[in-house]
């Protein structure tokens, strides 16, 4: 039979308790958070914060913004040969980070990988290669093989394998089992499973991670110039050094170009092909 | 036709013996064993063991259906047949091979060598159609030549078309198999199984995913493509009318064991029934 109707304030009365919004955080939590807070305030103090030095520095900003415009073209063919260069270091560096980190990445995916110990190593290179500055891998590149833009690619092929090589084995951690099964059942290899099922599958984000280091790379590259590592921010630092901020002006506006085109081509490349 | 002794619903483990059938009608030498199964373990942790002793024996040539209730261990029986995963005890002898035993690279001659069908077809989904058949050729060639059908020699090309042909889709042999209804994947994975040429076909619940009337029409295709061929074909389904229509043999699991064997032709659905009950 049908049940008598149960008005709202009867299931009121008789349903379970309703938890709380919140759960009460326990001691240890509640002390952390304290502790958390008590540090943030510390670094405030730490980082010595001044009003006063930021509202005394506006006027010598705004000075500096002013001899900027007009931006001084006078100098714009060599620049562009810098910001060219720049670019041929991002793009060659990247390249081959992406290259080199395709089979770093096998190594590091626990289901491809042939041995424990590979595994281990290509996972701690990966670490190593990603947790470095790339700004200290210039350095230390600049010292290695001399001053200019070979040693920026280097420091940045070196950083792309950081940060691809550890997304492309992400990736194909998490391909499809399905297909590899299908491959291992039928009898191929491990390079043949690893080139048929898992790459096709993690395709799409080896794209998408590519992509994304290359406009990394293109950021990265101008930093690198100011520790000699070639390109154009070492053009950026002598104009600035030089005060002469309508140079400067131009430098910061073809970068800004730079980047912008880049981003643009890598998002249009992405939406085509995945 | 192959003929069995129908195998009472045992308790005990059976013998193979047991199971040894009449020769096919007018041969003078009884057919091979294609595949012996004797007392295969294997257990998921702690859990009780899903396959508890399973003795099984299928004959060369011949069509054996698998049936049990959800979880009986039908998957994990025609999986630890070629180790995809690793049976805790008993042995394995397919096609004259000691599988427990093999070595990784004879175990992957081995696999080469049988056919296996999965319930989701497990293609590459970025992949033609005409490349994840060509995969199949991987069986006999290692190298990148094989990985894609824009790389692979002519003659594999060739018969990767054929194969598809075989399961009547030469048509959408470019086309990107994501883009495949359900019927027509699982065709394109019989046609990869095809391509390795083998001598054994296992399929785990091959057209569970499909409606009935692609079901029926793969099943058909696939069916009468192993007896054209000749091959030796294990199959699981849920599906008894399949189990009936398409196998010549009959094998029930339940709690871990073979509890029903018999030939296909004298079952009658309440019997098999028995077998989820
Ligand atoms: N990888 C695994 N890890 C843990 N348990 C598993 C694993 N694979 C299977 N099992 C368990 O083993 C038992 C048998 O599974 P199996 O897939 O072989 O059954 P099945 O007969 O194929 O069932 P279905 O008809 O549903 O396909 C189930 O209880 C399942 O939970
Ligand atoms: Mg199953």
């Amino acid at each position: 039979m049908a049940e008598p109707f149960v008005g709202p304030s009867a299931v009121a009365e008789r349903g379970p308790a309703v938890p709380g919004r919140f759960d009460r955080p326990g001691i240890g939590t509640f002390l952390a958070y304290l502790l958390a807070i008590a540090f943030f305030v510390a670094s405030i103090d730490g980082i010595g914060i001044s009003v006063e030095d930021l509202v005394a520095g506006i006027p010598g900003i705004g000075r500096m913004i002013g001899q900027m415009f007009p931006p001084d073209l006078s100098r714009l063919d060599s620049i562009a040969l810098a910001l060219l260069e720049t670019f041929q270091m991002a793009l060659v560096g990247t390249v081959f980070g992406i290259v080199l980190s395709l089979p770093l990445a096998i190594l590091a995916t626990r289901s491809q990988t042939p041995h424990i110990l590979l595994y281990g190593c290509s996972r701690a290179l990966i670490s190593l290669f990603r947790t470095v500055p790339d700004l200290v891998w210039a350095l230390l590149f600049v010292i290695a093989v001399g001053l200019g833009p070979f040693a920026g690619a280097l420091a940045i092929m070196i950083d792309t394998i950081g940060f691809c090589g550890r997304f492309f084995a992400e990736a194909m951690e998490e391909a499809d089992h399905g297909p590899q099964e299908a491959l291992t059942a039928l009898g191929a290899s491990r390079l043949g499973r690893v080139f048929c099922a898992v790459i096709p599958a993690a395709l799409p984000s080896f794209i998408g991670a590519s992509l994304f280091s290359l406009e990394k790379a293109t950021r990265a590259s101008v930093v690198l110039g100011l520790v000699g590592a070639g390109g154009i921010g070492i053009e950026l630092k002598v104009a600035m050094d030089l005060f002469s901020y309508a140079q400067a002006a131009t430098i910061i506006l073809s970068i800004f170009l730079l980047v912008l085109v880049v981003e643009r081509v890598s998002t249009f490349l992405r939406q085509r092909v995945i | 036709m192959l003929a069995l002794q129908p195998r009472p619903l045992a308790a005990d483990p059976i013998r193979v013996e047991a199971a040894a059938p009449t020769p096919l009608a007018g041969a003078a030498v009884p057919a091979a064993v294609d595949l012996d199964i004797r007392g295969m373990v294997k257990s998921f942790g702690e859990a009780k063991p899903v396959l508890n002793g399973v003795d099984l024996a299928v004959l060369r040539g011949q069509s054996v259906a698998l049936i049990g209730a959800n979880g009986a261990g039908k998957s994990t029986l025609l999986r630890c047949c070629l180790r995809l995963i690793e049976a805790e005890g008993g042995s394995v002898r397919l096609l004259e091979r000691d599988v427990r035993r093999l070595a990784p690279r004879d175990l992957r001659r081995l696999r080469a060598r049988v056919g296996f069908v999965f319930q989701r077809h497990n293609l590459v989904p970025r992949l033609s159609a005409l490349s994840n058949v060509v995969h199949g050729a991987q069986a006999r060639h290692a190298g990148a030549r094989y990985w894609l059908h824009g790389l692979a020699p002519k003659a594999v090309r060739e018969e990767a078309m054929h194969c598809l042909d075989l399961v009547g889709l030469p048509h959408i042999a470019r086309q990107r198999v994501d883009s495949l209804s359900g019927g027509q994947s699982q065709r394109v994975a019989i046609a990869r199984a095809l391509m390795q040429r083998p001598q054994f076909v296992m399929a785990d619940e091959p057209v569970a995913s499909l409606d009935p009337n692609a079901g029926e029409e793969v099943m058909g295709l696939f069916s009468d493509l192993m007896r054209r061929e000749g091959l030796t074909l294990l199959f699981s389904s849920h599906d008894l009318r399949h189990a009936v229509d398409y196998a010549d043999r009959i094998v029930g699991l339940r709690a871990g064991r073979v509890e029903l064997d018999g030939p296909a032709r004298a079952q009658d659905f309440a019997g098999l029934r028995e077998i989820y009950g």
